[in-house]
């Protein structure tokens, strides 16, 4: 589904990845994990389209992403939820989940994905007449998901769902990330610091050390790898 | 529910009806100029706020698309003798494609910066006003223009003209509401919000704010048109930083993004140097003073946006009536 092939961005002049490959196919969750500074983010935004490649190609069902503006790569159905949430705190809940739904102009169904996200969520339900800067970061960052929803994408861009949130909190949204992917079948292209959580929940993984991907396979294999477990597990 | 909504239509209409009726009770025509004078600022401080509070650009140039306004009524009335209404269309839509031009660079810029090429926008367009003698008259001004007419009705007093500023402030207040309570405005308050991530669900931030700095231009432009009839003589001396901080001072002080707001800013600051004339020449001492203070113990204004929610928001409100739904 989404095909990244010798990627190169630089900022500036300082290179944050050196020619990354990865691979997304339908239904999958895949994760990249990675410490702090190792081009997790910059790969997400480049595929989102905020920031532009030096080189290499994008493809997402065989098309081409590279020169296409943010709003563009949002039509053709992925859908980012950004880093550290990125609601849009002086508007309420519901306003935030409509908002997902921008490029939609299907009203009925618009509404009954309301109805859906809140099922998901019914947190966000409780709350939703409530302004998204009031929520806490655990219910923000599932407001972040569920306007992620709304625009129903095929594909999700998560990056590092778990950042500030609590252990029980973290848990609470990984549990929520694994049912859209079994339950509805979204796939995930997952950014995580948190390398436990991640690979529990993925299918197959992407190790990114410096902008460069050091070790991929199956979540199994990652887990079962002696330098991962020592570097990123802590085990 | 429907009581407090009939109470409200009801207190609106009052409303209405006694600044129709204004000019008939109050006869002394210096509070019919300050009248006149708070609807010309209504109109400058929400064309700005559309600007600033909604889409969350600063610009302190304002005054320069008020003052291309003046000039482009001015020069069609005076040279090209057309109609005033006529001139008021054309003033508004030379205006507002200024406005889309200058936004076409500046819009990439953000903040402080986008501050700054607005400032110097209006620099800009003062010098000209100044220097292309051959158009403007520099510094001399344009006198003798000519008042608007309806058929062989010519506006010969301020009562004319207040009605004229009621109706175009009237319609102003009615864009604005209909405006930032459609999709459209909600895609302008995003992308104040956050950029990033409004452009995460597919909205195309320099595209809200070229209109709504085009928009914003426009309405400016018509205040112009107005001044330019009203007073009947424009010179560059009325189009200064000055007052385009003045404008963005009504908005900040009524309330960003919110547009009772605006219009309390901008009726506040034309009221309150009057009221001070009696210190002569403590008056601008004492303005600051108040200024100050209100951005101490006030500074979400008078009528801050986080009344927003409550206020008119459509999608606030249906969820709400989704709750009763669910209740049953």
């Amino acid at each position: 589904m989404l095909k990244v092939e010798n990627l190169v961005v630089h900022y500036g002049v300082i290179p944050a990845l050196k020619g990354i490959s990865l691979e997304v196919k339908e239904k999958e969750i895949v994760c990249l994990i990675g410490a702090n500074g190792a081009g997790k983010t910059t790969t997400l935004n480049t595929i989102s389209g905020l920031k532009k490649p030096t080189s290499g190609g994008i493809y997402f069902q065989d098309k081409l992403l590279n020169n296409l503006p943010a709003h563009e790569i949002v039509k053709l159905g992925i859908s980012q939820v950004p880093e550290g949430r990125g609601v849009f705190p002086n508007l309420s809940v519901v306003e935030n989940l409509h908002l997902g739904a921008y490029l939609r102009k299907d009203k009925s169904a618009i509404e009954q994905d309301l109805k859906w996200v809140y099922e998901i969520f019914p947190r966000l339900e409780e709350r939703k007449n409530q302004l998204a800067g009031t929520l806490s970061g655990g219910e923000q960052q599932m407001l972040a998901i569920g306007r992620a929803l709304m625009a129903r994408p095929k594909l999700m861009l998560m990056d590092e769902p778990s950042m500030g949130l609590a252990p029980i909190v973290v848990e609470e949204i990984f549990r929520i990330i694994k049912f859209l992917n079994k339950e509805q079948g979204t796939t995930i292209l997952l950014i995580e610091q948190n390398a436990q959580m991640a690979l529990a929940v993925s299918h197959r993984g992407y190790v990114i050390e410096t902008g460069e991907i050091v070790v991929s396979g199956t979540a199994q294999e990652l887990k079962a790898n002696d330098e991962i477990k020592k570097a990123y597990l802590g085990l | 529910m429907i009581q407090l909504k009939l109470s409200k239509n009801i207190l609106k209409l009052i409303g209405a009806v006694v600044l129709l009726l204004l000019p008939l009770l109050v006869t002394n025509s210096y509070f019919i100029h300050i009248f006149i004078s708070i609807g010309l600022y209504i109109i400058l401080s929400l064309s700005l706020n559309l600007v600033t509070g909604f889409t969350g650009q600063l610009a302190l140039g304002h005054a320069a698309f008020y003052g291309i306004g003046a000039y482009t009524s001015a020069l069609l009335l005076l040279r090209f003798n057309v109609s005033y209404w006529l001139a008021l269309v054309l003033s508004a839509v030379i205006t507002g494609i200024f406005g889309f031009l200058l936004g076409l660079p500046a819009l990439r810029l953000k903040g402080d910066y986008l501050g700054i090429v607005t400032l110097g926008f209006g620099e800009i367009v003062r010098l000209v006003f100044v220097n292309w003698y051959s158009l403007t008259r520099g510094p001399l001004g344009l006198p003798g223009i000519p008042a608007p007419k309806i058929g062989p009705y010519i506006f010969d007093s301020r009562i004319p003209f207040y009605y004229l500023i009621f109706g175009l402030a009237a319609f102003t207040v009615f864009f604005m509401h209909r405006l930032v309570n459609s999709g459209v405005g909600m895609a302008m308050i995003t992308v104040k919000e956050d950029e990033i991530a409004a452009e995460s669900i597919g909205i195309y931030p320099i595209k809200y704010k070229l209109l709504a700095f085009s928009l914003g231009a426009a309405f400016a432009g018509i205040a112009g048109s107005f001044y330019a009839s009203y007073i009947s003589f424009i010179s560059p001396d009325t189009f200064l930083y000055m007052d385009s901080v003045t404008i963005l001072a009504m908005v900040v002080l009524g309330g960003l993004g919110s547009i009772p707001g605006s219009i309390i800013g901008a009726t506040v600051l034309v009221i309150v140097p009057e009221l001070l004339r009696f210190m002569t020449n403590y008056r601008m001492l004492l303005y600051g003073a108040l200024m100050v203070f209100m951005m101490i113990y006030r500074p979400q204004g008078f009528w801050g946006a986080n009344k927003r929610v409550r206020n008119s928001y459509k999608i606030g409100i249906r969820g709400v009536s989704n709750e009763k739904d669910i209740r049953g």
